[in-house]
C-alpha cells in the first residue's frame, strides 16, 4: 500500500513547518499505518521542495545510518540519504547558533566532492575513486524534527535524513594514496578526546557509502552531479550539543575540522 | 611496601604457576588487602626472577590501562607497566595455542623500538619521539590469571599486567612525518570488524605511554634501554577470542597483522 499524494503532501508540509518553527512533531510511524521507506522518501521530497521554492539550492547529499550500531538501533540493513541544501553550510570557525536548531547532535565524518557526475546503478568503489575531486574532514550537525528523536527509519528518511547543518574543514586531499578505511578519526569535545575510530566504521569504507548512494540515486533517477558534496556517514557516536560547546575532528592523512556553537 | 620478602616470593610463585599451567586463581588482594603498588611491582619483579632462573629472557616492555575508558573504570590516572618474555612472541601469520592460555583477549596497539635510552623523570612525547628508532604495528594477547578477569589495580600489576602473548607486524616506519595521534587501526575477527580506534585512544598520543613508563622506571633509578621493544598499550578495546578464531588488524601506514587461535 502506498500513501495517497495528498497525505504525502500533508506530512511533508508538516515537517517543513516543524523545521521553520523549530517545533518538533510526533513520529509519523505512530500516525500512519504501514508507511513504507518509499513513502518516506516522497515525503522528504515534499519537505525539501519547500526549501527549494524559497530559493535554496541542492549542494549535495548525505548518507545516514551507515554504522552497525545505528543500523541495529533502527533495525535496518542499509543506509539512507538526504539532501544537502545551500542554507545548511557554515564555515569553519563560524559559531552555529543552537537556537536555530531543535535537538542538535554532532557527527564527525569525511566529505567527498565530486569532479564528475556519478550515474548509478553499476557504480563501484573504482568509479567513486575516479569521480572524486577531493575529500575533506567535516562535521554534520544532525537534528530531528521528530519529537525527542523518537525515530524509526521511515521517520528519519521523511525528515530529510535528520539533516541539520554542516561544516567542512578547510583542507582537502586527493584520494590517491589515501586509504580511508584505515584513516583514524579522533574527536574532541571541549578539548577532551571523546572517541576514536577509523573510516571502516562507515560501510567498511566511506568510499563504499558513496557507491551505495550513487547506485541508489541512479535507481531513483535523482541527479548526482560534479561539484556536489557528499557527507559519507558518521565515524563518531551522536554527540549532543549545547551553546558554548566546541568540537574538533582529526582524520589521519587528511586534516581536521572544528565546529563551535553559540 | 607492606609485605615481607617471603610473602612477595610466595605470591610471585602463585601467579607464575597459574600462568604456566593455564589455570585461573583468586585475586591476591583478597588475602592481602593492604598490598600496595610497590608490593605489586615487587611481585612482578619476582616473577621475572623466577623465569630468569629458567633461562627465560625479557623481550620487551608494555604499558597497560592506557585508555581513558579503562583508567576511569579502574579509578586511576596513570598507566601500569609490565614485562614481555621471550616465549610470548608469536610471529605474524602464526598460531596461538589456546590450550596454553586461560581466557585470552586481543587488543591492537602501536609498538616502539628505541635507538636511545629513556631516563625519567621529565620524559615527554618529544623526548620519546627523539629516542625512537622506529614504530611497528602490534597485537597483544592479554590473559589475566584472575578468575573472570576480575581484579583491582594492584592485583593486575602483580600479575605482570596480564601479559600473555604478542604479535609484531613487519612494517617499520620512522616517526618523522607520521601522525601517531590520528593513525587508524581496524581489527577484524573472522572477517568481521570488531574494534576500531585511532592512536589518540592511548593517553592522547601513544608516545605519552612511553614517557610515563620512563618516568615510572626513572623514579626507581632505572632507565628504559636503547634497543628496547615497547608496546604502548591497547588502542582498541580488548576482544575475547577462542580456538578457531582468526584475527586480522589493519594499521594506517603500518601494514597489517594476521594470526589464528588454535
Amino acid at each position: 500500500m502506498t500513501m495517497a499524494p495528498a497525505d504525502i503532501q500533508k506530512y511533508g508540509d508538516e515537517l517543513y513547518a516543524a523545521l521553520v518553527t523549530r517545533r518538533a512533531i510526533a513520529p509519523l510511524t505512530d500516525r500512519i499505518d504501514g508507511i513504507t521507506i518509499e513513502d518516506a522518501y516522497r515525503i522528504q521530497e515534499r519537505m525539501v521542495k519547500h526549501r527549494l521554492d524559497k530559493g535554496e539550492t541542492v549542494i549535495g547529499k548525505k548518507v545516514g545510518v551507515t554504522s552497525k550500531a545505528v543500523m541495529d538501533m533502527l533495525d535496518v540493513r542499509q543506509p539512507d540519504f538526504g539532501m544537502l541544501l545551500s542554507g545548511m553550510a557554515y564555515s569553519e570557525g563560524e559559531a552555529i547558533p543552537t537556537d536555530t536548531l531543535i535537538a542538535p547532535r554532532a557527527e564527525a565524518e569525511v566529505a567527498f566532492v565530486l569532479k564528475h557526475d556519478l550515474n548509478g546503478p553499476g557504480v563501484t568503489a573504482a568509479d567513486v575513486l575516479r569521480a572524486t575531486e577531493c575529500v575533506m574532514p567535516c562535521f554534520e550537525i544532525v537534528d530531528s524534527r521528530i519529537k525527542d528523536w523518537k525515530i524509526k527509519i521511515q521517520d528519519t528518511v521523511a525528515d530529510n535524513a535528520s539533516c541539520g547543518v554542516l561544516v567542512l574543514g578547510g583542507c582537502a586531499r586527493s584520494l590517491r594514496g589515501l586509504d580511508l578505511s584505515v584513516a583514524g578519526m579522533v574527536v574532541e569535545k571541549n578539548g577532551e578526546i571523546v572517541s576514536t575510530a577509523a573510516g571502516a566504521a562507515v560501510q567498511g569504507s566511506p568510499v563504499n557509502s558513496v557507491a551505495w548512494l550513487a547506485n541508489t540515486l541512479g535507481r531513483l533517477g535523482i541527479p548526482f552531479k560534479a561539484g556536489e558534496v557528499i557527507l559519507s556517514g558518521s565515524q563518531s557516536p551522536l554527540m549532543p550539543v549545547q551553546a558554548g560547546d566546541h568540537f574538533r575532528c582529526s582524520v589521519g592523512g587528511l586534516g581536521s575540522c572544528g565546529v563551535r556553537f553559540a | 611496601m607492606t609485605l615481607d620478602k617471603q610473602t612477595i616470593q610466595k605470591l610471585a610463585a602463585y601467579l607464575e604457576e597459574a600462568e604456566m599451567h593455564a589455570h585461573d586463581v583468586t585475586k591476591i588482594t583478597d588475602d592481602y588487602p593492604q598490598l600496595d603498588s610497590e608490593d605489586a611491582y615487587a611481585i612482578q619483579a619476582a616473577i621475572r626472577d623466577i623465569k630468569a632462573a629458567r633461562g627465560t629472557r625479557v623481550a620487551g616492555l608494555k604499558a597497560g590501562l592506557t585508555s581513558r575508558a579503562k583508567m576511569k573504570q579502574m579509578g586511576v590516572d596513570v598507566p601500569i607497566f609490565g614485562l614481555l618474555f621471550d616465549y610470548m612472541s608469536v610471529p605474524n601469520g602464526g598460531e596461538v595455542k589456546t590450550s596454553e592460555l586461560i581466557h585470552p583477549k586481543v587488543e591492537s596497539e602501536i609498538a616502539f623500538v628505541l635507538k636511545k635510552p629513556l631516563k625519567g623523570p621529565g620524559c615527554h612525547v618529544g623526548t620519546v619521539l627523539a629516542a625512537t628508532d622506529f614504530v611497528l604495528p602490534a597485537v597483544e594477547i592479554i590473559d589475566s590469571r584472575y578468575r573472570n578477569f576480575r581484579f583491582d589495580l594492584n592485583s593486575v600489576i602483580a600479575d605482570n599486567t596480564s601479559s600473555s602473548r604478542f604479535v609484531v607486524g613487519d612494517v617499520a616506519q620512522n616517526v618523522e612525518g607520521l601522525d601517531l595521534r590520528t593513525l587508524g587501526i581496524v581489527m577484524e575477527k573472522n572477517g568481521e570488524i570488531v574494534a576500531m580506534a585511532a592512536g589518540a585512544a592511548v593517553l592522547g598520543h601513544p608516545a605519552e605511554a612511553l614517557a610515563q613508563m620512563a618516568n615510572h622506571y626513572g623514579a626507581r633509578g632505572e632507565e628504559v634501554p636503547a634497543g628496547a621493544y615497547i608496546m604502548s598499550g591497547g588502542a582498541t578495546a580488548a576482544v575475547a577470542v577462542q580456538a578457531g578464531d582468526a584475527i586480522h588488524v589493519r594499521f594506517q601506514h603500518l601494514g597489517a597483522i594476521g594470526f589464528r587461535f588454535v
